[in-house]
């Protein structure tokens, strides 16, 4: 007699959660949750521009590092697009915060920092973010409730927690979204962390961003468990594997997210299906999948091509309309590069500040 | 034959205790399992189980007894049956009192320390133990300033597993003082992430032994975001539990890491030896806007100190304090290490060898000028400290005062460290990997060739 898992039967967000007040994790079947939220006109034009926005910031950052102006590590989010600009779309920008790993330049531009300062950032300049000394894989803005910016594997899993942890003692209902991938979602703090935030319901989206890949290592070969929404299941957290491709469907499965964090309810977990177009860093030559692979991704999932082609069936934008935004689009990114290269490296004194308060 | 029923040891570095209450009176009857009498070490109040059987015949320790030293008889049993066991073998393992140094003479030399320059004239003092100041210190802050909590493994319910945090659940409530489970990186990201949303948390390890399955946060997160954001991301932190060995518990919970935490920027490390200055000292530690790692010792939580009655004593991190003046060789150390360099001070007097002592209490920002204003006066240092010899605190201090004192030395810096060991378990291996007087009036004795 085949013994089968006891989870497989189990409703996809995790049975055991109880809602305090009436929202309710979703209920879709096994698999991907495919559920929609319908976008209005200008819901629709946004999230073509944020994440046009994020792309073409990305493509410049490929050129510079190729240049020579960007060093060190660079991480690019091309393909992942969707994700956060589905997810933003449901925050309260400069109250909610952010926090995500070392691939972080489109969750910044996400959350409302100005592409110019990150780009400088990239190259090392005084007018980056952290002055130059932080670089692709560290910024922050205070402003913006963006935390970093970090280089450890899953290290910003539990600081996330810990920004839901403030916000909960302050009483106030602000939500920390934490974003990590499928190879962090292997680390032993992520699990400490799920404990901890589920015993203390602290309202925090712990958004994994399953891109197939942690570096070279698929899914398949690292993970005994490749469905991420149910690694919370021994902690009673809800989770959700989302199709992270449709912004649509991320914004619909993390405004069922916020509501359940904002009232009270504890942690939640969103596993967005995704896919990074390019390497892992600048320096991956990716050969751990087919070129066919990467270009049947991008000619059938594409998110931004997604959002265009319905702009376009319903009418709603031109190709005139949609060539000025990838125009308006592409000064923003030319600005920041312009910037990027010619600002002035931090001064030699800068050496020795920001080490204490 | 009547069985003694001993004083017993209750914890890795009890010495001695208080007999509160005997559960069993003279003729009565007591089978193994049955609790006869509740001891109170100075961590918890323990039932005493007896382990033979019998008539109980005598209580030697009346109810209320303190000071009950470990292994002293404190009862007696009739044997049953005439099968009466031979009291354990109470020479064998008698705690190791050290033999007074030859050297000392009869009459004991006075080490006056100084007092605190910097206090009111007319300030008087109460005694109380470091373990008590801790407590103070953190309870007055929390008073202070509602941002201020505290969370760690046992500091709640159980009062804190060294009784550090006493009493804090009942005053401030389970939002303030909470209790985390065993997952010290995990919640240890928790309260930097907390500290970077503004709040100041205080994170009790129980042992600094344990902080190694956290440190990646400690240095990566807490240390270093404020230079990788360019000044944007304070983090008001405070790391603080034992650290260093206790007694006999072993190579993984014996661990120094003063060296360890001195040698990263973007970290504060403070180590203090008298109660007074862990009081003062702490209270800084949690106003301060950085990261602070607080290196207390469990042997040093039961040691009385005189304590400042102020309603604010705060003192300034980064400030070595000279606690006793002289002019022949300079002794620095700092925490426990005090210990060594206070007696081996009596000692070295008996020889006719006056020493300063310098107490660094802080390890990083290190106050190297005190030191080396010491050595332009004595020409001579000797270093002590429980750690390790390679890249310890005190080869960072032989080094500054190479560099800065080089054409005043009279003799090489000498170093007084724990051994190059894993912490041995055996009581007589532990003894020879530790420092001891010995060694540091031996060192004394060199740079000042006599």
């Amino acid at each position: 007699m085949a013994v089968r898992p006891v989870a497989d039967k189990r409703p996809r967000a995790a049975g055991a959660a109880q809602s305090k007040s009436g929202v309710k994790p979703a209920k879709a079947a096994a698999g991907v949750n495919y559920q929609i939220a319908e976008f209005s006109k200008d819901e629709e034009l946004k999230a073509y521009h944020d994440m046009l926005l994020i792309r073409r910031f990305e493509e410049k950052a490929g050129q510079l590092y190729g240049m020579g102006l960007i060093g060190g590590f660079c991480h690019l989010y091309i393909g992942q697009e969707a994700v956060v600009v589905g997810i933003q779309m449901c925050l309260r920008e400069g109250q909610d915060q952010n926090t995500t790993s070392y691939r972080d330049h489109g969750h910044m531009l996400a959350a409302g920092m100005q592409a110019r300062g990150v780009m400088a950032e990239l190259t090392g300049r005084r007018g980056g973010y952290s002055g130059g000394k932080g670089g692709s894989m560290h910024m922050f803005s205070r402003e913006k409730q963006f935390f970093g910016g970090h280089g450890i594997v899953a290290a910003q899993v539990p600081i996330g927690a810990g920004l839901a942890f403030a916000n909960k003692y302050r009483g106030t209902d602000n939500v920390s979204v934490v974003y990590f991938g499928d190879g962090a979602a292997n680390q032993g703090q992520v699990y400490e962390t799920f404990n901890m935030a589920q015993l203390w319901k602290l309202p925090v989206i712990f958004v994994i961003e399953n891109n197939r890949y942690a570096m070279g290592t698929s899914v398949s070969r690292s993970s005994a468990q490749t469905d991420f929404a149910k690694r919370g299941e021994s902690f009673n957290i809800p989770g959700e594997q989302v199709d992270g491709m449709d912004v649509r469907a991320v914004k619909a499965a993390s405004e069922r997210a916020t509501q359940w964090c904002r009232s009270g309810n504890g942690p939640y977990i969103l596993e967005m299906q995704t896919y990074r177009y390019r390497g892992h860093s600048m320096s991956d030559p990716a050969k751990y999948r087919s070129k066919d692979e990467v270009q049947k991704m991008r000619d059938e999932r594409d998110p931004i091509e997604q959002v265009r082609k319905r702009l376009v069936e319903k009418g709603w934008a031109s190709e005139d309309d949609l060539k000025e935004i990838d125009k308006s689009v592409r000064a923003v990114v030319t600005e920041a590069a312009d910037f990027a290269a010619a600002d002035a490296e931090p001064d030699p004194s800068a050496l020795w500040t920001d080490i204490l308060l | 034959m009547p069985i003694d029923i001993l004083m017993p040891a209750l914890s890795p570095t009890m010495e001695e205790g208080t007999v509160t209450k005997w559960v069993k009176k003279v003729g009565d009857v007591v089978k193994s399992g049955d609790v006869i009498a509740e001891i109170e070490t100075d961590k918890a109040t323990m039932e005493v189980e007896a382990v033979d059987e019998g008539e109980l015949v005598e209580i030697l320790v009346p109810e209320g007894t303190e000071g009950v030293k470990v292994n002293a008889v404190i009862a007696r049993i009739a044997g049953e049956g005439g099968a009466a066991l031979a009291p354990p073998p109470v020479a064998a393992v008698a705690p190791v009192a050290a033999p007074a140094p030859a050297s000392v003479p009869a009459a004991p030399i006075e080490v006056v320390t100084l007092a605190d320059p910097d206090l009111p004239a007319g300030t008087e003092f109460v005694t109380m133990t470091v373990r008590e100041a801790l407590r103070e210190a953190m309870a007055e802050e929390m008073r202070r300033d509602g941002d201020v909590f505290i969370m760690g493994e046992e500091v709640a319910e159980y009062q804190g597993a060294y009784k550090i945090t006493q009493g804090l659940l009942q005053e401030f409530g389970d939002k303030r003082v909470i209790d985390t489970p065993i997952t010290e990186h995990g919640f240890t990201g928790i309260a930097v992430g907390a500290a970077f949303g503004g709040l100041k948390p205080i994170v009790e390890f129980m042992t600094f032994n344990f902080a190694m399955q956290a440190i990646d946060q400690i240095i990566n997160s807490a240390a270093k975001t404020l230079y990788m954001s360019g000044g944007q991301m304070g983090c008001p932190i405070v790391f603080r539990g034992p650290n260093g060995a206790a007694a006999r518990v072993g190579a993984q919970h014996s661990q120094d890491y003063a060296a360890w935490y001195g040698m990263i920027p973007g970290l504060k490390v403070v180590m203090p030896y008298t109660a007074a200055d862990a009081k003062g000292l702490l209270k800084a530690a949690i106003r301060d806007p950085n990261p602070v790692i607080f290196l207390e010792n469990e042997i040093l939580y039961g040691h009385s100190f005189e304590v400042p009655k102020l309603d604010d004593y705060v003192l300034p991190i980064g400030k070595a304090r000279i606690h006793k003046a002289g002019k022949d060789v300079t002794l620095v150390s700092f925490g426990i290490g005090m210990t060594y360099a206070e007696k081996a001070a009596v000692e070295l007097a008996g020889l006719g060898i006056d020493a300063e002592v310098i107490d660094l209490r802080t390890i990083r920002p290190m106050d190297i000028e005190t030191v080396i204003a010491s050595v332009k006066k004595t020409g001579r240092c000797v270093t002590i400290e429980e750690g390790w010899p390679q890249g310890s605190v005190g080869s960072e201090i032989a080094f500054q005062i190479q560099s800065n004192a080089f054409d005043y030395l009279d003799a090489p810096v000498a170093r007084v460290t724990g051994k190059d060991v894993p912490m041995p378990y055996a009581a007589n291996l532990e003894k020879l990997a530790l420092p001891t007087v010995g060694e540091v009036v031996e060192a004394a004795r060199a740079v000042t060739y006599r």
